[in-house]
């Protein structure tokens, strides 16, 4: 699509504002609609216009797809992983009270990490997705 | 610290695990996870059973929110006595897995392979531990897109066919549940399945509650593959790779049964005992036409994975007559038969995925002769037939005892009759597959097979000689499949 000015230019505009807006679902998720699914969808959006813009090589220079493979464990990793921090301060499973010295800080930080990891599985499951689609018959 | 936290043990160990395989990309690295983590497993659900036997029903609230209001993980000896199963053969799979996954999976595939196969077994652990009507939804769905995937990663490409057949009727089965749970919540405003039941009484004749159990029924018969809703079992055990098919028959339907014990016995009891939906007579017919119907299909296949998988719908006939027979001899019969019916089918398949190993078939036609080829595996294979007919000194024999025990306490004579009758088919096609192993010709396929790899062989021997050994000494399986069946029938009176 090298000759698409419009779109690239465009498309150049727009992907910073979609991070920016994926980012602000994922931290506004406490106070309001929102939250890591949500993000993680608009995060992958993002990837998803960039590849369909400026191709898929393009795309997978930026997000290769190993890196893409690790995501989908790593956001697991990190939810899993906080839940059992909480077990080796002596309270249960994804119980988040202690994770700072106080309970509602602990909760806090807790949901946030947890969301996180949220986020970083959905984005990379639906470019891993988008990618297994993409790449058929290359 | 530990002791009071193998419930969640129990979940997460599994679930870090798949997360390790996915991160190590290398089918061996991959495998030692997935072996490390299935061998913790069973220490932790003994773990769970001993503190159960010693101190009743253990509670655990996940996350620090107390039940009712957060999910809590309630294990009891009907539930631990489930954990201990599905984790026994998850461990026994394992040393089997390496050498049959080697030969059936792409190496590029391999590490996935055990990532969801871990998945699976932490979705059925999960869905056997929890007490929380939603949160078995969710491990329900774990495990079942789980087990989708397992079998889609067949070599056979019809393997897909059966996934996405498999896709379809798992996800209305999952639908249907939800629905029941969704009426079970309008109506309760609980999920915790202990304070669901307690507050069921006064209200368990409201259509909603009926329209729940029926809904619940349905949705939970089809996950456990009872007989008009069992169409998508016999193509996925059948082209499936042999290690998922094993483990798939030894456990992903007992949790089912599981379930449609914990709601029909403990949530809905008041229900089911008030008898205003005939659901124990609907059960008995739908067994009784399982143990003959799916038996004499079995009879006419000629693909030996095909044949058990349809053994597999008659077996679960005896499982769920235990249900509709509803005293403590027959309800003992169908929770010892969960027990005795995985490690049948478990042994049978692992012999047949060693046959598969050696010959990459298993037509009948080919595996004619194999018996002076692989005596050993076939040798195993034809004691784990016999106990699947019931023959006397074998776990098949126990399970029916009881059943017919049950039957003849009910004064259902015929009943007992019919399952003696049922058990002559099952002579019928082992009888067939046995006759063509050893008294037939060896086929082309088969000249060139030995025994397969020790560490396919041992295995399948181990689970073989505990269908021997629990068919003598039963004080551990029907000793604590009894106090489960105690518990369970509680809640009916």
């Amino acid at each position: 699509m090298k000759l698409d000015v419009i779109f690239r230019v465009a498309a150049k505009i727009f992907i910073p504002f979609m991070l920016v807006f994926a980012l602000y679902v994922q931290f506004h998720g406490d106070f309001g609609p929102g939250g890591g699914f949500q993000a993680g969808v608009v995060a992958a959006a993002m990837v998803i216009f960039y590849a369909i813009i400026f191709g898929l090589d393009a795309a997978q220079r930026i997000f290769p797809q190993r890196l893409v493979e690790l995501m989908v464990p790593a956001g697991v990793a990190i939810f899993a992983g906080v839940g059992v921090v909480s077990l080796f301060l002596g309270s249960e499973y994804l119980d988040y009270s202690r994770l700072l010295h106080d309970p509602v800080h602990g909760q806090h930080i807790g949901i946030l990490l947890v969301e996180i990891g949220v986020l970083v599985t959905v984005a990379g499951t639906m470019v891993a997705i988008f990618y297994s689609f993409i790449g058929r018959g290359r | 610290m530990i002791a009071a936290n193998l419930p969640a043990l129990q979940v997460v160990l599994p679930l870090f695990g798949a997360v390790l395989c996915a991160f190590l990309q290398r089918g061996i690295l991959a495998w030692g996870v997935a072996l490390i983590v299935s061998l913790a497993m069973p220490f932790i659900a003994a773990g769970l059973l001993i503190q159960v036997l010693d101190s009743g029903t253990i509670s655990y609230a996940l996350g620090g929110w107390k039940p009712p209001i957060g999910i809590e993980y309630r294990v009891d000896v009907v539930n631990a006595f489930i954990l201990l199963l599905v984790s026994l053969i998850g461990a026994i799979i394992m040393p089997y897995a390496k050498a049959s996954v080697e030969k059936e999976i792409p190496a590029d595939r391999q590490a996935w392979f055990y990532a969801i196969y871990l998945l699976c077994l932490c979705g059925l652990l999960g869905m056997a531990i929890t007490g929380d009507a939603f949160n078995i939804f969710v491990f329900m769905e774990v495990s079942s897109l789980a087990a989708y995937a397992l079998i889609a990663m067949g070599r056979d490409r019809r393997a897909l066919l059966a996934a996405y057949q498999y896709l379809i009727m798992g996800t209305i089965g999952a639908t249907f549940y939800v629905i029941g749970v969704g009426l079970l919540y309008s109506m309760t405003g609980t999920l915790n399945l202990a304070d669901m039941a307690s507050r069921l009484g006064g209200i368990e004749n409201s259509r909603a509650v009926l329209a729940a159990m029926a809904f619940l029924t349905v949705g939970i018969s089809l996950k456990l593959a009872l007989f008009p809703l069992h169409v998508w079992l016999p193509n996925a055990y059948a082209y499936a790779p042999s290690v998922a098919t094993v483990f798939l028959a030894a456990t992903a339907t007992k949790v089912a049964v599981y379930l449609l014990l914990r709601y029909f016995f403990t949530v809905l009891g008041t229900v089911f005992a008030h008898k205003s939906l005939p659901i124990a007579e609907i059960v008995l017919i739908l067994s009784l036409a399982a143990m003959f119907g799916a038996s004499i299909v079995a009879i006419f296949q000629d693909d030996v994975k095909r044949m058990l998988a349809y053994s597999s719908v008659g077996q679960i006939g005896y499982i769920t007559l235990g249900i509709a027979i509803t005293n403590l001899a027959g309800l003992t019969g169908g929770i010892v038969h969960l027990f005795n019916h995985a490690l049948i089918k478990g042994s049978l398949f692992m012999a047949i995925g060693a046959v598969f190993y050696q010959i990459g078939s298993v037509k009948l036609d080919d595996v004619a002769g194999l018996g002076k080829r692989m005596p050993i595996t076939m040798g195993a294979f034809a004691i784990a037939g016999l106990s699947i007919i019931g023959a006397p000194g074998t776990v098949g024999f126990i399970s029916k005892w009881y059943l017919v025990l049950g039957a003849f306490e009910k004064g259902w004579w015929w009943l007992a009759f019919l399952i003696v009758a049922s058990s002559l088919i099952s002579v019928v096609y082992i009888g067939r597959i046995i006759e063509v192993v050893w008294f037939r010709p060896v086929s082309a396929a088969a000249k060139r097979a030995k025994e397969p790899p020790l560490s396919m062989l041992v295995p399948t021997l181990l689970l073989v000689a505990a269908t021997i050994y629990f068919g003598f000494d039963t004080t551990a399986t029907a000793g604590i499949a009894g106090l489960a069946a105690e518990l369970l029938l509680a809640g009916i009176r």
